[in-house]
């Protein structure tokens, strides 16, 4: 007999629970789920939209499952008569205030709130009252936003502010009149959003999301003069299966290949070829530092939120990050340069095209620093939801086409750049680079499992020849703001510290499939099967290591010359500067 | 909804800007620094007579509390200014008595008189409008308060009086 759990009764059915949760938690470990909206597991309880009520015996009002704790002897009931026709009104009150568009709406099919009407039978609408009516806000090139669509359930707010430590978000004004808004009602993109897209991802509505580039897209898939090369990133083919019904950690490379070719693309490469590049790069920038003893340590800059996000908020660290570019716009340079050369192409023919799990991506290609030679050099960033909405309206039947191979000469990749889209992966590729290119000898225990998984904050040591280097890896901008913080206090605590913007790295990026039916955005479990992809990926290929890859090699000795030459640095790296509106740094964010 | 236009000569008076920092560092010292914030956006909107952009960000910087979250508290309070108040604030009262002898009247009066809604400043910058609940002065009913005088008994032909006086003497 467990004497430390409670006894309450659900429906008149008894059930041992542990104490000190809430309603809304052992309900669901006893099998019953109470529908809920503003609720998130990994973000603070709202208790705002009301929908998950319950009743307690012994308490007049109803109470919100979310927010009440359980307690000994507890009678409670989640499906009454009173509380069905309740939830019924509160959701359909909800739905009075929001436009009636489901059928042009990005997310129908996809929406929290449409299966939420669904299933509280709503099948007619009793209310028509007063229906707020806002401009949407298309400044940014990454996340649009409509208030006509927010429900105020809140879950941007404390996304924005919880897990990502931007604040860019706010409930501005009151009662009728809130809306969801950066401070100063500023436009996104004066604002300070990262652009991560985060907020797309715990919306239950249409209220954010990704600023669509696809009919661009298939227009220009249409033009003769066009020579179309897409990319496509490591996360994307972890992921892109869930949006055609699929369980999360299929490997669906081979298909997207395939897929973009029946679309009509010239060449696909594999920005996995250029995570290769990027860790020659970036490997060699870190010995460099090592031995000339700074500046250390060398933070990575692959992550485009990231780079907004350290130019606003720890701008006294930019002479710290790395001034390798992305892997997506190392991919582009050399698409705009080498391998136009190569098929004797006049490179304002190319267009560009990235396929990238995020929407930051899309800031990012926009970012004139990182145009080549006068040209922008990625002209098109498309999501994974994008990709897949393009696939599904381009009649392909993606789940069973026959998998095709990446194009040469950047479509090789080694397992290195294939986990460089889970949170450890650049470090992982870069110290098995990195050690190898110093001390010329094979590093034997490859997989660094301290800063595998999904830990907050990850620190590791390894030896090289002699020198212990220390390393952090963070996940999600308000854990970088706490690898950060000790950077500041200690500037020789850490050699090496990754970053990636979104929590569990790219595979949990803006611009992933919504979540399927009864999961939610951020789910670990999800995310652990898009993680194993990926290490998968690296253990059946022969080659993990980048400087290894074939294909790297050839470029390096038909081209660039060697890592970190002049005309490295003149296409594979670029430079950082503080940007405004300056972030605050919240004292009070806490590691999740 | 209008976006705060920042008067960035106000914002940058050393003087004022001092005092609010001065008045910020004492909340500082306290144990929960943070509760302080609508305290200190009272300080601002009596030195600045609204709170500005710029001074906005100032007390961002200097309580380490993100400028989304305050703007969230300076929009949820209606006392609060966003834009910078006339040279004449008038603030009719609303509240029982009044309204039972007439403020409605009086309030068209002034819509009429000065093309402006509650919350709103003349495009001269002479008056804003705003709504008073009871001013303690029932026994005058209907009232207006301008400034920190009470004028009472008021008709809609005597509002226009009063307002014409304040008129003439801007002039001046």
């Amino acid at each position: 007999m467990d004497n430390s759990k409670i006894t309450i009764a659900i429906n008149d059915q008894e059930y041992k629970v542990d104490p000190g949760q809430t309603i809304m938690q052992a309900a669901d470990k006893c099998g019953y789920r109470i529908p809920r909206l503003c609720y998130h597991p990994k973000l603070s309880i709202e208790g705002a939209c009301r929908v998950c009520i319950v009743q307690v015996e012994g308490i007049r009002n109803y109470v919100a499952s979310c927010a009440y704790p359980v307690a000994n002897g507890m009678k409670i009931y989640t499906n009454t008569r009173e509380l069905r026709q309740a939830r019924r009104d509160i959701v359909e009150l909800l739905l009075d205030n929001h436009p009636l568009d489901c059928h042009t709406c990005d997310r129908d099919g996809n929406c929290e709130l449409q299966r939420l009407a669904y299933s509280m039978g709503l099948r007619q609408r009793h209310f028509e009252g007063e229906r707020k009516q806002y401009e949407k806000d298309l400044s940014s090139t990454s996340v649009i936003r409509d208030p006509d669509k927010c429900i105020l359930c809140g879950r941007c707010v404390r996304m924005c502010s919880e897990i990502q430590g931007v604040h860019c978000l706010t409930q501005a004004h009151r009662g009728f009149n809130t809306v969801v808004m950066p401070a100063y009602n500023q436009p996104f993109a004066e604002s300070v959003c990262t652009a991560c897209g985060q907020c797309i991802n715990v919306c239950p509505t249409a209220s954010f999301i990704e600023k669509n580039y696809t009919q661009e897209l298939f227009e220009k898939l249409n033009d003769p003069n066009l020579i179309t090369v897409a990319q496509v990133a490591p996360s994307v083919r972890a992921a892109i299966g869930e949006a055609f019904g699929l369980p999360p950690g299929r490997n669906m490379e081979g298909q997207i290949v395939a897929a973009l070719r029946h679309m009509g693309f010239n060449y696909i490469f594999d920005t996995q070829f250029s995570a290769d590049l990027t860790i020659m790069e970036e490997a060699s920038e870190f010995l460099e530092r090592v031995q000339s003893k700074g500046p250390l340590p060398l933070i990575t800059s692959c992550s485009s939120a990231w780079m907004k996000y350290m130019e606003q908020f720890y701008p006294d660290l930019i002479e710290n990050i790395s001034t390798a570019k992305s892997p997506m716009s190392m991919a582009s340079a050399m698409i705009k340069t080498y391998f136009a050369e190569k098929i004797k192409a006049d490179p304002k023919r190319i267009l560009s095209v990235a396929f990238m799990c995020c929407t930051a991506k899309k800031y990012e290609a926009a970012r004139p620093e990182l145009n080549v030679r006068g040209m922008r050099a990625t002209d098109i960033v498309i999501t994974t939801r994008e990709l897949a909405w393009m696939v599904k309206s381009s009649g392909i039947d993606f789940v069973n086409i026959k998998p095709e191979k990446f194009d040469e000469p950047l479509g090789l990749s080694s397992g290195a750049g294939a986990i460089f889209g889970v949170t450890g992966g650049v470090m992982e590729a870069a110290i098995r680079t990195a050690y190898e290119l110093y001390t010329g000898e094979t590093l034997i225990d490859i997989e660094l499992t301290d800063i595998r998984g999904f830990k907050g904050v990850k620190e590791a040591k390894v030896m090289l020849d002699g020198q212990e280097l220390r390393l952090a890896v963070a996940h999600g901008l308000g854990n970088a703001h706490q690898a950060l913080e000790m950077v500041r206090a200690d500037r020789s605590r850490f050699h090496f510290v990754e970053v990636m913007g979104c929590p569990g790295g790219c595979i949990g990026g803006g611009g992933q499939p919504y979540p399927l039916v009864n999961s939610l955005p951020l789910d670990e479990e999800s995310l652990k099967l898009r993680a194993q992809a990926l290490y998968g990926l690296d253990r059946e290929k022969t080659i993990r290591r980048s400087h290894e890859n074939p294909d790297v090699q050839r470029l390096y000795k038909e081209f660039l010359g060697r890592p970190l030459s002049e005309k490295s640095h003149e296409l594979l790296h670029t430079h950082y500067k503080p940007h405004l509106p300056k972030g605050i740094v919240s004292p009070n964010l806490k590691v999740v | 909804m209008t976006t705060t236009q920042a008067n960035d000569a106000i914002a940058t008076d050393d003087q004022k800007l001092a005092q609010l920092k001065e008045f910020i560092a004492q909340t500082q010292k306290d144990e929960h620094p943070d509760s302080f914030l609508i305290a200190v956006l009272h300080k601002a909107q009596e030195l600045y007579s609204y709170l500005p952009v710029p001074v906005m960000d100032e007390i961002a910087q200097e309580m380490a509390i993100p400028t989304a979250h305050i703007w969230g508290v300076a929009t949820f309070y209606h006392y609060f200014n966003l834009t910078p108040p006339g040279q004449h604030v008038i603030s009719i009262c609303l509240g029982t008595a009044c309204y039972v002898r007439g403020a409605a009247q009086i309030l068209q009066t002034l819509r009429d008189e000065l093309k402006i809604d509650m919350g709103q400043v003349t495009p001269d910058g002479l008056f804003s409008l705003q709504p008073a609940r009871c001013l303690g002065a029932c026994g005058l009913a209907p009232v207006v308060m301008i400034d920190d005088k009470i004028h009472g008994e008021l008709t809609p032909k005597k509002m226009i009086q009063i307002l014409n006086q304040y008129r003439k003497q801007a002039k001046k």
